[in-house]
C-alpha cells in the first residue's frame, strides 16, 4: 500500500512532463536546417577569401588569426593565394597548418589574387551584410553566442 | 658520542639562517649594479613615434574640435561623472604639469593655457609591465597599443599609468544609446560605423591612431588641429634627426610631462 499515492502520482506524472517538456515541445515540428543567405553582392563575389567549405568550418579561426595579425602584428592585408602558394612550398608550414584545412591533404587556392583588407566589420560585413540571415542562422541554430557584437558594430538591417 | 636531538636542531637552525644570510650579502655587497628599475623594453628601436603640440598656435576652440574628433572618430561616448571615458582631454597647468607648478610663478600667460593630455606612448610603459595578459603592450613602432580582444579588465594598467591616460568601461558604452539623459549627450552614438565600440569592463586609451599610421596617414588630432591651425600638432619619429618633429624640438624649448619617473613619455608640449 502506497500512503498517499494520488499526491506522489500527480508529482511524478508533473515532474515527469517538465523534464520531456522540451522533447514534446518540438515533437511533430519538421526538422528545419539552417539557411544562410548570401546577399547579392556576395554572390556576385563567388567566392570567399577561402573556400567555402573552409570558411564554413573554420572562419572562427580566420578571423582570430586576423585579429591577431592586425592589432599585434599591425598587418593589414590578408594575401590567401601567395599564402597557398608558399605554404605549397613550404612542407613544414602546411603540416603546421594542416590541422585547418578541411580536408587536410589540400590546399585550397583562391581563384582571384584578390588581397582582402582584414577587418571584420569593415570587410566581412561589407558582402555578409545581412547579418541576421547569415550569421545568426546557424549561430541561432547551434546555440553559439559569439561576443563579436558587443563591439563590433553589426550592420543595419530593415 | 653522537650529537643529540637538540644539537642536531641547533646545527640545523643555524646552518640554515646562514646559507639564507650568505645569499642575500653575496647580492647586496657583489659588485656591480642594483636594479632599482628594468631597462626599456625594447632595445634597438628604429620608429619612436611621438607628438609635439605648439601651445603658441592651439587655444580652447581648436582643442575642443580636436577632442571631439577624436572622440567621434573612435566611439568614444561622453558621460559625466566619475565614469567619464576619455582619450585626449584639456588640463591647465597646474594639473597637467604638477610638479613644476608646485609653488612656481609661472607667467599668466601659461597659467591661462590648456594642455590636450592623452597617452604619452611611453618609451618604457608602466602599463605594459603591469598587464597580466599583456592585452596593452609597446609595438615595434612605440605605439602602445591595446588589444581589447585580451583585456580583463583587472585596471592594473590604470593604476601604473602615471598620466591617467586611461579610462575603464563601467557599464557597456552603448548603454548611451538607450539612456535617457546619455542619449541626449551622445545623439549620434556610435559615431563611426567602421569602428568597434568597446564594451563593459573593458579599458581604453589613445592608440595614436595606428590603423591610420600604418597606411601611412596622420592621426586624427593631428590631422584635424592642422586643418585649423597650420603646425600647431606635429607628428613624428623623435628617433630620425631629420624628422619634423626633431627639427622643432631643437629650436622650441618643451615640456614632457612627469620624466622623472623614467616613463619617457613622447609628447611634447612646445612652450
Amino acid at each position: 500500500m502506497l500512503y498517499d499515492g494520488a499526491k506522489i502520482l500527480t508529482g511524478l506524472i508533473i515532474g515527469v512532463l517538465f523534464f520531456i517538456f522540451p522533447f514534446l515541445y518540438d515533437a511533430g515540428k519538421p526538422y528545419k536546417k539552417p539557411e544562410p543567405k548570401l546577399t547579392e553582392k556576395a554572390k556576385k563575389a563567388g567566392e570567399c577569401v577561402l573556400s567555402k567549405q573552409f570558411m564554413r568550418t573554420w572562419h572562427m579561426q580566420l578571423l582570430d588569426e586576423w585579429r591577431n595579425d592586425v592589432v599585434r602584428k599591425g598587418i593589414h592585408y590578408y594575401r590567401p593565394r601567395e599564402i597557398a602558394r608558399e605554404m605549397k612550398l613550404d612542407k613544414r608550414l602546411f603540416d603546421q597548418l594542416r590541422h585547418y584545412i578541411s580536408d587536410g591533404t589540400r590546399i585550397y587556392v583562391p581563384k582571384s589574387d584578390k588581397v582582402y583588407y582584414m577587418s571584420l566589420q569593415n570587410t566581412c560585413l561589407d558582402c555578409h551584410s545581412n547579418k541576421k540571415e547569415f550569421c545568426d542562422q546557424c549561430h541561432n541554430y547551434l546555440g553559439v553566442h559569439p561576443y563579436c557584437w558587443n563591439c563590433h558594430i553589426a550592420p543595419e538591417e530593415k | 658520542m653522537g650529537v643529540n636531538r637538540r644539537e642536531f636542531l641547533k646545527i640545523i637552525g643555524l646552518s640554515a639562517l646562514f646559507g639564507i644570510g650568505a645569499k642575500s650579502a653575496l647580492q647586496l655587497l657583489a659588485p656591480g649594479e642594483l636594479e632599482a628599475s628594468v631597462p626599456p623594453l625594447t632595445k634597438e628601436k628604429k620608429i619612436q613615434w611621438a607628438m609635439a603640440i605648439d601651445m603658441k598656435k592651439v587655444d580652447d576652440q581648436l582643442l575642443d574640435k580636436v577632442i571631439e574628433a577624436c572622440h567621434k572618430y573612435y566611439n568614444v561616448p561622453k558621460i559625466p561623472g566619475p565614469k567619464e571615458l576619455k582619450w585626449i582631454w584639456k588640463e591647465d597647468f597646474e594639473h597637467a604639469f604638477p610638479e613644476q607648478a608646485e609653488g612656481a610663478y609661472v607667467t599668466e600667460e601659461v597659467e591661462k593655457m590648456h594642455f590636450p593630455l592623452l597617452c604619452n606612448h611611453c618609451d618604457n610603459p608602466p602599463c605594459c609591465r603591469v598587464c597580466p595578459t599583456k592585452a596593452t603592450f609597446k609595438r615595434e613602432d612605440g605605439i602602445v597599443m591595446m588589444d581589447w580582444h585580451r583585456c580583463i579588465g583587472c585596471r592594473f594598467c590604470m593604476a601604473g599609468c602615471p598620466y591617467g591616460s586611461r579610462s575603464f568601461n563601467w557599464g557597456d558604452p552603448r548603454r548611451v544609446m538607450k539612456n535617457k539623459d546619455l542619449r541626449k549627450l551622445n545623439p549620434d552614438f556610435p559615431t563611426n560605423k567602421k569602428f568597434p565600440t568597446r564594451t563593459k569592463g573593458v579599458v581604453e586609451k589613445c592608440i595614436f591612431c595606428y590603423e591610420k599610421v600604418d597606411k601611412g596617414e596622420l592621426p586624427v588630432c593631428v590631422e584635424t588641429a592642422n586643418k585649423i591651425k597650420k603646425g600647431s600638432f606635429i607628428f613624428g619619429n623623435i628617433l630620425d634627426p631629420e624628422s619634423e618633429i626633431r627639427k622643432v624640438l631643437r629650436k622650441r624649448f618643451a615640456l614632457r610631462r612627469k620624466p622623472v619617473l623614467g616613463t619617457g613619455p613622447n609628447i611634447f608640449y612646445l612652450i
